[in-house]
This record gives structure tokens, C-alpha cells and sequence, in this order.
């Protein structure tokens, strides 16, 4: 059971299914397709996994031309599409519906050209994102952006998200790495943007795409940036016994003039569940810790960690652990990039996305703190601080009857707060279907009007992808909606302090794992 | 009621006053020139437009927080008085925004930063730190129905919904009027050092400086003049020696700067390089690459191509053997500044029947009205992408306001 609909199937396509599998083996030959109800059964969730449809039928293509010609065949018979990579969607990107069918790229997943002199590589879109830099490696490159589901997720999915990972403070996002694609569009036609130059003639369609969710056309081939591999990385951990100075610590250190390549912020449930998880060595007295990394020859990484080391002894750190070796660094990252796995052991979690100025730190930790309490939830923070990109895992029960509901309201006032902060609802998940009926908090009706047209004029008919990215609720429903439900949540405790709710958490991993 | 619109100049300083301007003209069809100060006034095809909108009185910085690396203007401010905040606070504009002005015959800083983001025409260090676009965060506009829109916003990291604010950068005024932008900002590079090397062949050149763009030292210039161009810098040392001049720029914190022009010394020893300039000199001579001093002065057309680096040199060479042309190139090779002597069409067919070949697209910067006039000063689009562009400019603009003519003749 879940809070959001999703649109309602067209019986006139569900009646056709049979004719529509038939026809599709005839057009992609190659493909393979998955008809059965058990095999379309693994299809039908993404990652956000209280969303479940059964898929009209699942297909995975084998070359870009099969992808225009289901594409055209679904153009001239009105069947829906939802693209899908890996399915690591955390918003419910490739959530599928009943008439649609489920194009998975996942089985063109080669590397097509590694372009050294011109640092460019070009790949299928289902190649996993780490696989990237494994085949850009033996030449000295990698490609930069990291998200921490990079092991499964793939390149067109984090085309789709313009994902972006803990790495992006000093080498950007998706959008900022990105060259080229070859795009599919609605009607099958196939068309290349850009390439392996740098700008684009006449109007720049790459920053359109990334980012549009599958909305646009359906990507099967992308020239990236590659980037020379560092001499060395080290990080640094540091301990302070309050967010606030955490905060205040990375505002210096970027106010220094040096940009880390990664500042990683957690808080006191986080550094808890991870170290319990991964004993990395983890300050488990500290209230938040952050990992800053840097990047260079031995001696630049000793000279920019001593600098950053010497602005946080202004911030009264209560440890300081600077990493002595590789295996010391894994370490320190295994923790955090384990972070999501280890808090899902000990409890389901809904995982939040939201952005804030760094200024209003303290002050959004404070108040998702109160959020989480009236909604009689734990919650435990993990993001990356130089950006502002927030990670709230708000820890719930999907068995418990109504939990969901709860925390889907609980997650909805947190991102609110972000985007009455100054900032956004999200920062490199997507608004999938979770964040559908949100959008009207950042956006006014012509904002939205305003990207639908584009919508419109490249997919009239809306059969991709349809029903996510977009309110289709109206602006009322929503706040029918929380108000209703509100009244069911129970009130602030008072006088409960964040460290009891910390606390909670902690004990629950404990007992459980 | 009669619609009509006042003819003339439009100098609106708020969102709404702009939104009421373009309700106007949609009401009366007048089509509308957009710029900022009018610096690139003369760069793209002449505007058939009833009446011109400036955003020169939407001036001034609303938000700037160091610590955030962020800085919200309005699309009138000057470029030089936003440089001039971030200077105080040892910030900058990474991507380094090639000043046209003078190359138009216009005084240097004119500029506004709602132009730069409208051209997106990125320096020498779009290599390293992005193209002006990439350093967008957030627009606030107005579209061809008068209304006011907002896409991105002021943080750092944004995917809420369609990115409309890096879509417009490049647009040309054509898409949507901008009447404020959030940009990410960086922290100055503390010291900046420059290999030299003389006399190399292009082919040799873009070979060197793609070497380089393969190491890990974080190169942030990449630069070969023919010896004719090299001959207009205003350094003497480079100027004088009467061959062509090849520069390979690292910035960084003091000592990684030498540190790493030492250990690019020793991986390009082979294309010997034979100068390092100290930081002043080095600082001084991509200042003056910025403002292109190498083409300031004439009044010869000058091209600017954007093309593959590896490909680079041929597609030079071939040109050559057809017009006499004088070559810069940047971004290893990426980006080259053609300029060519005054034939009709200022060498455009023979420049994109040689890109048709070797990839990439080419921009007439600078030419005489006449030239301009007769020229597709914009690459020419072929269907689907000509088709592409007329759906996203009907997206935004479907009466045709805003700038018609600009990018195209004919739309």
C-alpha cells in the first residue's frame, strides 16, 4: 500500500499485450524479452520499492536501431515506455506501470572507444558507471562522477538523474562530464548531441536531457569526459561535538580557498551505524564527524591536510585522525560508502535528497530532528557538506500498517523545509514519482508549465516515461493530503533531545545485528 | 483595446516591468532585440526587431556567499563589478570569460554577466574548471508569454525537474529573457606558472598539449600561436622570437604550481621546453589571452571553431593550403581562433567544408556588416537538429519575440 497513484493502466493496451510481445520479438530480434509473469516480476520495482507494478513485458535490447524500432512500434501503437538501467533509482525513476513496457538497457553495456589523446570514452548506456574507469584505467584516466551506487548503477540511468556522488565538489556532476549522447526519440528517430568537442552549436540540448528522467527520448550511447587519475587521495576524519561546528569548519575551510575533492558530513546515528557495520575508527563520542579529502603528490596531500587541520583546531574538534596508508583511506570510505547497507540491517529507511545552503545547517538538522520526532521516527544524517546535499535516512517499519504513509509525510515536510531554506527537493536522486506531487513547493504553475511544454513538443503524446517528474495531482490534493494525515501523527515530545532520538538508534543496531 | 508597444529602447529593472514589456510585444507581435550592453551587439546576425530590451537596469548583486561558493546577480550587472566582489574575497569566475569587447571595438569589462551566459563563450580555462554553463545554478526569467520563470536555484546541486537554467546559457537571448542568474564561483588559483616552448609544428604542438591534458598536474592553459599571431603579445620575450609559441599553464598553491610545471617539464622534454615564466609574467600574458590582445586591432574576420584536439592540426593544414589564415589554438587544440583575410564570405564555405570532415562547428566573431549580412555567422543546422531547435524555441518563445534573426537568418 502505498500514497501516491500511479496513472491507470489503459485496458485497451492490456488487452493487446500478447499481440504487443509478439510484435516486438518480430522487431528485435536480438532483444531479449521477458513475457512471464515471475520474470517480469523482478522488473517491478526500481529501487524505491514500495512502488510494485507488473510491467506490460520487459525488453531488453541489443543495439541502438532495436531501441528506435520498439520505439517506433510503441509511437504508432500508443504503448507507454519506461526506460530503465539498473533499477537504483531511489525515487522511483523506473517505476513501471501495468500498459507500459520496460525498455532495459542493462544488456548494452560496452565500452565502444577509449579516446586518450582527446580524454573521451565512449560507451553503451547499461555499462555500470565503475566500469567506466576500469576500462579508462590502464591508460591513467577515470571518470569522475561517483555515485555511491556506481558498482550497479548505469551511465544512461545517471544521464537520466544527472547523478552526482561524493566527489563532486571539485569535479562536478553528470551534466559537467558529459559530451555526447546518442538519443532515441519517441518516434524512433535516432540523433546525436554533441560529441567528442567541447560546446555545442545553436541551442545546447545536453543539460536539457541530463537530468529529464527519461522523459525526453531514451539514451543508448554516451561520450564522456575522462579525467587523469590523481597522483595520491587521502582524507582526513575529524570529531567536533556539535553540528554546528562541523558546519562552521567546512564554511573556513572553503572560505581558505582550498576546495577539497570531498566533504562528507555524518551524524552521531550515522558515525554509529557505519563503525558498527565497518569499524573504520569512526568518532563515536563525536555528535557529527566529517570526512574531508584531499588530492596530489605525497607532499601537496601533507601540505593541504595541514592547512585544513589547522583551520579545524578553531572548531575545538574532539579527534582528528588523519589516514596513514591506501588501506587506511578504504577504510575510511568503505564506512561511509557502506553507510546506506548498514543502517538498512538494523531498519527499512526511507532516504531523503534534499539541498541546503551550508549556512542553514544547524539549522535544517535541528528542525528534521523536531520533523522526525513528531512523526515518531529516527533519523540519521549523511551527506555531502560542501554541496549542501543532504541524506536524511529516516528509519521505519514497512511492515507496521501505515508506517509508510508516515514517513512518506515525514520525508515530504523535511523537503519542504530544504526548499523554505533556500534550497531544493533534490540533489541527485530525481523526483521520480516520490517527488511528483512536491514540486509545486519549489515551483510555481508557470515553472512548471514551462518544462512540460518542452515535454510536450518532444514526446506529445506522453508515453515516456509518464506519471513521474510531474505533479498530476493538482496543488490542493497535496495539502489535503498531509493536512489529513497530520492529524493522525503524534505531537512533539516535549522536552526529548536529539541525543535520546540518537540514541535510539543506536541501541536498535545493536540488538538487531 | 488597440495593442501597440512603444518603439525604441526598453530599460526595465524589475521582473515584472520586463514580464509587462513582453505581454506587449506578444499583444502587438513587435519582436524584440535582447542584449545587456549591447558589447555583442555586432556578433551574430543583425535583429529585425521592433523595439530593444536591455537588462542594463536589472543591475546589481542580490546574494554572494563565500563560504557557499555562490553568487546570485542580476543579468545587468558588469562583469567587472562582479569580479571585482569576488576579488575580495580571493573568488573568481573559474571559467575564466573571454572578454570580446575589444576584439569588437568596445572598452574591455563592459560587459554584463546576463551576456556572458547568454553567449556561454568560455576562456582558456574551460579545460580544467568547465564552460560557463557548467558554473550556472540557477536562472530567473522571463519567457515569450511574459511570464516569469525560474529553473535551478542558489545551491550547488540541483535535479528538481527539467534543468532549464544551463539550458538557456549559449541561447542567445533567443529562448527567454534572463533577468537574474546564481553561478558557482571558485576560489582564486593562488599562482600561476607557464611552460614555453618555440617553433613547434602545429601537429607537434597539439600533441604536447594533449600530453599534457593527460597528466594529473591539472592544467588549466593550453595554448599554440602561429608565429604571426604570437607576434601581437604583449610580452616581448614570446613576441620577439619570430616563431610560433606553444604554452602549457599550471595554477595552484605556490609550491604545487612548481612542482608540477617541474614534473611537466620533464614528461614534454622531448618537445623542448625551453622558458617558464614566474608568476607575474604568467599571470600578465593569459590576461592578455583572455581579452585575445594576439587579434585586437585589425579588422580581418576572426572565426572561433570548436573541433576534436587530435584532429585539430590537420584540419588547419588543409585550410591553410586554401586561405591564408592565421591560427591560435586553445583547449589543447579544442577551441582555435581563425583569423582570415577579408574575402566575401570571410572564408565560410571553405572553413565549414573542412569542418564537414574533420568534426566540430565554426562562429564568424568578428566581420563587417556587409560580410555578416551575406554569411551564416552561426554553424548551419541540419534536420532532425534544425527541426529540434524550432520545437525548443516554440517551447519557450512560440510568437518568434525574442531575437529573430539572431542565431539564424531565416528564424
Amino acid at each position: 500500500m502505498s500514497t501516491l497513484p500511479l496513472p491507470d493502466p489503459d485496458r485497451a493496451v492490456l488487452a493487446r499485450r500478447n499481440d504487443v510481445v509478439k510484435q516486438l520479438k518480430k522487431l528485435a530480434p536480438q532483444a531479449v524479452l521477458i513475457a512471464d509473469v515471475e520474470g517480469r516480476r523482478t522488473f517491478e520495482a526500481d529501487a524505491l520499492a514500495a512502488y510494485r507494478r507488473l510491467p506490460l513485458v520487459v525488453v531488453l535490447p541489443a543495439s541502438t536501431e532495436e531501441v528506435s524500432a520498439i520505439l517506433r512500434f510503441c509511437y504508432e501503437n500508443h504503448v507507454k515506455v519506461v526506460p530503465r538501467g539498473a533499477g537504483t533509482s531511489l525515487c522511483g525513476g523506473a517505476t513501471p506501470l501495468e500498459d507500459a513496457i520496460v525498455l532495459c538497457l542493462s544488456r548494452m553495456n560496452k565500452v565502444l572507444e577509449v579516446d586518450a589523446a582527446n580524454r573521451v570514452a565512449r560507451v553503451e548506456a547499461g555499462i555500470t558507471n565503475i566500469a567506466i574507469t576500469q576500462a579508462a584505467a590502464a591508460q591513467g584516466f577515470f571518470y569522475a562522477p561517483d555515485p555511491s551506487s556506481q558498482i550497479a548503477c548505469t551511465v544512461g540511468g545517471n544521464i537520466a538523474t544527472n547523478s552526482g556522488g561524493a566527489h563532486c565538489l571539485k569535479y562536478g556532476v553528470t551534466v559537467n562530464n558529459l559530451l555526447g549522447v546518442r538519443m532515441v526519440m519517441v518516434d524512433g528517430e535516432i540523433i546525436d548531441f554533441g560529441g567528442h568537442h567541447l560546446d555545442s552549436p545553436n541551442y545546447d540540448f545536453l543539460p536539457l536531457i541530463t537530468g529529464s528522467e527519461g522523459q525526453l527520448g531514451v539514451i543508448t550511447e554516451a561520450s564522456v569526459r575522462l579525467l587523469a587519475a590523481p597522483e595520491g587521495a587521502r582524507p582526513v576524519l575529524i570529531g567536533f561535538d556539535s553540528a554546528k561546528a562541523a558546519a562552521s569548519c567546512v564554511a573556513a575551510i572553503i572560505a581558505s580557498g582550498i576546495v577539497p575533492v570531498a566533504i562528507e558530513f555524518m551524524d552521531r546515528p550515522a558515525i554509529h551505524v557505519c563503525e558498527h557495520f565497518v569499524p573504520a575508527g569512526y568518532p563515536l563520542d563525536a555528535e557529527a564527524a566529517l570526512i574531508v579529502e584531499v588530492e596530489g603528490s605525497e607532499d601537496e596531500i601533507e601540505y593541504l591536510l595541514g592547512k585544513i587541520e589547522d583551520i579545524a583546531r578553531d572548531y575545538d574538534p574532539i579527534s582528528m585522525r588523519r589516514s596513514q596508508s591506501d588501506e587506511e583511506s578504504a577504510l575510511i570510505w568503505k564506512g561511509r560508502k557502506a553507510a546506506f547497507g548498514a543502517i538498512g540491517q538494523i531498519s527499512d529507511y526511507m532516504c531523503m535528497d534534499g539541498v541546503i545552503p551550508l549556512s542553514a545547517l544547524p539549522q535544517a538538522l535541528e528542525a528534521i530532528s523536531l520533523i522526525c520526532r513528531k512523526y515518531r521516527f529516527d533519523v540519521a544524517n549523511i551527506f555531502h557538506a560542501g554541496d549542501g546535499n543532504l541524506h536524511p535516512l529516516i528509519l521505519y517499519d514497512a511492515n507496521d500498517p501505515g508506517q509508510l504513509e508516515r514517513v512518506e509525510l515525514c520525508g515530504a515536510e523535511i523537503l519542504k523545509l530544504c526548499v523554505e531554506l533556500g534550497g531544493c527537493l533534490t540533489g541527485e536522486h530525481g523526483v521520480g514519482i516520490e517527488k511528483r506531487e512536491l514540486m509545486y513547493e519549489q515551483f510555481t504553475d508557470e515553472d512548471i508549465d514551462q518544462q512540460v511544454r518542452i515535454k510536450e513538443e518532444l514526446d506529445p503524446s506522453w508515453l515516456l516515461n509518464p506519471g513521474k517528474v510531474f505533479p498530476i495531482l493538482g496543488r490542493d490534493a497535496l495539502k489535503m493530503t498531509i493536512d489529513l494525515t497530520n492529524l493522525g501523527a503524534a505531537p512533539a515530545v516535549p522536552g526529548q533531545d536529539a541525543e535520546a532520538v540518537a540514541g535510539a538508534v543506536l541501541v536498535e543496531g545493536e540488538e538487531r545485528s | 483595446m488597440t495593442a501597440h508597444m512603444r518603439l525604441g529602447f526598453h530599460a526595465p529593472e524589475t521582473d515584472e516591468e520586463l514580464s509587462q514589456i513582453v505581454l506587449e510585444a506578444a499583444e502587438s507581435r513587435t519582436p524584440l532585440e535582447i542584449m545587456g550592453k549591447g558589447t555583442k551587439r555586432e556578433l551574430g546576425h543583425a535583429v529585425r526587431a521592433g523595439a530593444v530590451v536591455s537588462t542594463e537596469a536589472m543591475s546589481g548583486i542580490t546574494l554572494y556567499e563565500p563560504t557557499e561558493l555562490v553568487m546570485v546577480a542580476k543579468t545587468g550587472t558588469p562583469i567587472s563589478t562582479i569580479e571585482a566582489a569576488l576579488a575580495e574575497n580571493d573568488q573568481e569566475l573559474a571559467c575564466e570569460p573571454v572578454d570580446l569587447a575589444p576584439v569588437m571595438g568596445y572598452a574591455a569589462g563592459e560587459g554584463t554577466i546576463g551576456g556572458l551566459v547568454a553567449t556561454n563563450i568560455s576562456g582558456s580555462r574551460r579545460i580544467l574548471k568547465g564552460a560557463v554553463r557548467d558554473h550556472v545554478l540557477g536562472i530567473k526569467a522571463v519567457n515569450g508569454r511574459g511570464e516569469v520563470i525560474k529553473s535551478g536555484g542558489r545551491v550547488m546541486k540541483n535535479v528538481t525537474g527539467y534543468d532549464l537554467a544551463r539550458t538557456l546559457a549559449g541561447s542567445w537571448g533567443t529562448l527567454a529573457i534572463m533577468s537574474e542568474v546564481a553561478l558557482k564561483v571558485l576560489p582564486v588559483q593562488r599562482e600561476s606558472r607557464t611552460l614555453v616552448f618555440f617553433g613547434l609544428t602545429d601537429q607537434a604542438a597539439v600533441e604536447a598539449l594533449c600530453i599534457a591534458m593527460g597528466t594529473p598536474y591539472e592544467v588549466s592553459g593550453t595554448l599554440h600561436l602561429h608565429a604571426s599571431v604570437a607576434a601581437h603579445l604583449p610580452d616581448e620575450g614570446l613576441a620577439g622570437h619570430g616563431a610560433a609559441v606553444t604554452l602549457i599553464r599550471v595554477e595552484n598553491f605556490p609550491a604545487s604550481a612548481r612542482y608540477r610545471t617541474s614534473r611537466l617539464r620533464q614528461a614534454l622534454l622531448a618537445y623542448g621546453p625551453e622558458l617558464e615564466l614566474d608568476p607575474d609574467r604568467s599571470k600578465a600574458l593569459w590576461d592578455a589571452v583572455r581579452s585575445l590582445k594576439m587579434f585586437q586591432g585589425g579588422n580581418n574576420p576572426l572565426w572561433r571553431v570548436s573541433t576534436v584536439p587530435s584532429r585539430a592540426a590537420r584540419f588547419i593544414g588543409n585550410l591553410a593550403r586554401k586561405i591564408d589564415i592565421k591560427a591560435a589554438y586553445d583547449w589543447s587544440g579544442g577551441l582555435i581562433w581563425i583569423e582570415t583575410p577579408s574575402l566575401t564570405d570571410a572564408g565560410a564555405v571553405e572553413i565549414r567544408r573542412q569542418l564537414a570532415e574533420f568534426g566540430g562547428h565554426a562562429t564568424l566573431i568578428r566581420s563587417d556588416a556587409n560580410t555578416r549580412s551575406a554569411t551564416d555567422v552561426f554553424q548551419p543546422l541540419e534536420s532532425p537538429h534544425d527541426i529540434l531547435a524550432a520545437k525548443l524555441k516554440h517551447a519557450f518563445d512560440p510568437l518568434g519575440l525574442f531575437n529573430p534573426g539572431r542565431l539564424y537568418r531565416d528564424r
